[in-house]
């Protein structure tokens, strides 16, 4: 999975110590990973006419190596109706400490959920499972499993869920389809294994999945300290 | 390496033992193997002179024989020397029992062993460790012979990191009459790990349980270790200290600060099938069962009791812990009560739990556990004793487990631990069924079978 043109995203990343929101997602797109249709926008009409081609509502959030934790400083704008609100938040944004620009991207539905990676000095690279959103680290419902995953790994790391009813569908709501949510993780973990000596942790946070499909909807990468220095 | 001479050692040698301070480390591994083990002990001084009328060598060169274990206990910056000496002997391996290395900040004095010890392919166990006992075999423990609780020996090799915990796991083993093939101490392991003590005890005859204390492990051990446990056709059970995190770090992920090293320890431990016990009351416990059933359960429980109270507490635990309880059939109920003796007849409650009642008898006990022994969708079958009631005699023990031995499914007993029903307990224990000491003991048990999963 790993090619020249992701190495090359990795090696412009590395001052920072970590991936930038719309690199983060290049990376997953060009791997083969279904990631959700988004644009990097550096001025409001960019960030407008994107809006307009993919259609409202959309979602924007701010892009700036200073800012790792967007939803901390309320960088995430979701919902965005029309022009006027997108442009609000663009300004809004562009007072925020090193901005660079803003991610404009379709609203989505579905079960959130959160698909990590973390290489762990003991057990090399892990991958993590849990329910998504802002509210991960309150509730902590994860599975984790050493990487490469096998398909029986992904149903136990499901099955140990509590949130497990809401992906097998809760009440009627609609399931998350498994076999795309094994072939996710799989892949996924795989790929990780290939980023073992430049990554050190990653959060695709939320993997929106709906129907037939799991979006990456946000990633983040956090860096090696070594590859960075 | 070859581990096996090291655990069954024909001579050996104990280097530094001193002609006049008889509590000096080497002089008390040296003594014990003199008079208890079956080795041929050799003492070794560069000094020279003779201690209690016996030769103390000078070097290892002066010994008539080869050495297939040499016990270290020098000070620190004598060992890479004699451990050059070692080398150029021919000896089969060392273990280090001095202090003075990485733990006081002599990591150059580690590193020294290390080097040596890899480039020549020789076997080192420490340095700073207890070192390797092997009952009938030998001893490296420096501590006093009298001092010492020795379990039976049996089929459970430990594995322990500190030596301190390591005896306390020893004194506890004792306690409850299980059974130690090997134990050892790794100390600072600046040779040997856990992960080729995993290898070794994989093909060990003498073992058939291989239980850990770890600490942590160096880079990348971790991943290697379950890897090879995966492999291990024996139970591998682990217990973890640093359990704690470390302060979280400055710049992270969501997934870094949600997957901390003992959440990932764990996590990892289960899905290669290690057995994780959280403290020392588990290891004993899943120790104890594991060495009688190295098998898989479901976990799909048969209780069979005296006690009303007993079954409901048992049957909490059970739930608690993920164990099902399932229901008997009219049919199978009306079977057991036929078998049941008049007295309790009409009395007993021949649901699951079986509640035999106060009056109950051995035979009653007997057939209400060998009829659920007969039930395919009971895995396991728990036997809460009440030695105390009147019909129940010193025999039920051995006849229960002969149902075992009839049936193979394995049986799980609870009797209280108290010098006057230890017959009882050996009836279940000399035959291979382990006995706990409480109810939560004994469901430990058989979730012991439960999660382990590819034994």
């Amino acid at each position: 999975m790993l090619n020249r043109e992701i190495i090359s995203i990795f090696d412009m990343s590395a001052a920072a110590g970590w991936v930038l929101e719309p690199d983060a997602k290049k990376i997953f797109k060009l791997a083969g990973f279904d990631v959700s249709e988004f644009a990097m926008a550096r001025t409001a009409p960019e960030a407008t006419l994107f809006a307009g081609a993919i259609g409202y509502p959309v979602a924007a959030k701010v892009v700036s190596p200073d800012i790792i934790h967007k939803s901390d400083v309320s960088g995430v704008a979701l919902g965005l109706k029309g022009p006027e609100d997108l442009e609000k938040a663009y300004k809004r944004f562009s007072a925020m400490p090193g901005f660079i620009g803003v991610v404009v991207e379709k609203m989505l539905s579905g079960v959130e959920l959160i698909i990590g990676a973390k290489n762990d000095s003991q057990f090399g690279p892990v991958v993590l499972l849990g329910m998504g959103g802002v509210g991960v680290d309150i509730y902590r419902d994860t599975a984790i499993r050493m990487a490469p995953l096998k398909r029986e790994d992904v149903e136990l790391m499901v099955s140990s869920l509590a949130a497990r009813k809401v992906i097998e569908g809760h009440r009627g709501s609609e399931p998350v389809d498994m076999e795309r949510l094994i072939s996710t993780l799989i892949n996924f973990s795989q790929f990780v294994m290939e980023l073992e000596s430049r990554v050190d942790s990653i959060d695709l946070n939320p993997v929106m999945c709906s129907g037939p499909n799991c979006w990456i909807a946000d990633a983040r990468i956090i860096l090696k300290a070594s590859a960075s220095s | 390496m070859d581990f096996r001479t090291l655990f069954e050692p024909r001579t050996m040698a104990v280097i530094g033992v001193s002609q006049n301070n008889e509590r000096h480390a080497a002089n008390v591994i040296y003594n014990k193997n003199l008079y208890r083990y079956p080795v041929k002990v050799y003492a070794v001084n560069p000094k020279g002179g003779e201690y209690y009328r016996e030769k103390i060598y000078k070097s290892l060169k002066e010994i008539p024989e080869r050495v297939d274990l040499a016990v270290i206990a020098v000070r620190a910056e004598y060992v890479p020397s004699v451990l050059e000496e070692c080398i150029e002997c021919w000896v089969g391996g060392a273990a280090i029992i001095s202090g003075g290395f990485a733990e006081t900040g002599r990591t150059d004095l580690m590193d020294k062993l290390t080097a040596l010890a890899s480039k020549a392919d020789f076997p080192v166990i420490g340095p700073n460790c207890l070192g390797i006992y092997s009952p009938a075999f030998v001893d490296s423990f420096f501590l006093p012979s009298e001092r010492m609780v020795r379990p039976v020996s049996g089929n459970i090799a430990i594995v322990s990191q500190s030596g301190g915990i390591l005896v306390d796991q020893m004194v506890k083993f004792a306690g409850q009459g299980i059974g130690l093939s090997r134990a050892i101490g790794l100390g600072n392991k600046a040779v040997v790990n856990e992960i080729d003590m995993l290898k070794f005890f994989a093909r060990d005859d003498m073992t058939e349980v291989i239980a850990f204390y770890i600490e942590g492990f160096g880079p990348g051990q971790g991943r290697e270790f379950v890897t090879a446990a995966s492999r291990c056709p024996k139970p591998v059970i682990v217990m973890k200290a640093g359990k704690s995190e470390a302060g979280s770090r400055a710049v992270s992920s969501h997934t870094a600060s949600i997957a901390g090293d003992y959440k990932i320890f764990s996590s990892v431990m289960k899905q290669f099938g290690v057995v994780e016990a959280m403290d020392e009351y588990e290891l004993v416990s899943f120790c104890e069962s594991l060495s009688c059933y190295p098998t898989s359960v479901k976990g799909r429980i048969g209780i069979v009791t005296a006690s009303g109270g007993h079954g409901a507490v048992a049957v909490d635990k059970c739930v608690e812990s993920g164990l099902e309880v399932p229901a008997l059939t009219a049919e199978t109920q009306q079977i057991i009560r036929n078998k049941l003796s008049p007295k309790i007849k009409s009395l007993a409650s021949v649901s699951n739990p079986i509640d035999l009642t106060g009056s109950s008898h051995d035979d009653d006990f007997v057939t209400s556990t060998s009829e659920l022994s007969k039930l395919d969708n009971i895995d396991c079958i728990l036997v809460l004793l009440l030695p105390y009631l009147p019909e129940v005699t010193s025999d039920v023990g051995a006849r229960l487990a002969q149902i075992y031995q009839e049936s193979g499914k394995p049986i799980v007993a609870y009797v209280p631990h108290v010098e006057k029903y230890m017959m009882i307990i050996e009836g279940f224990q000399l035959n291979n069924v382990p006995v706990a000491d409480s109810i939560d003991g004994a469901i430990l048990m058989v979730e012991a079978m439960k999660r382990c999963n590819p034994c």
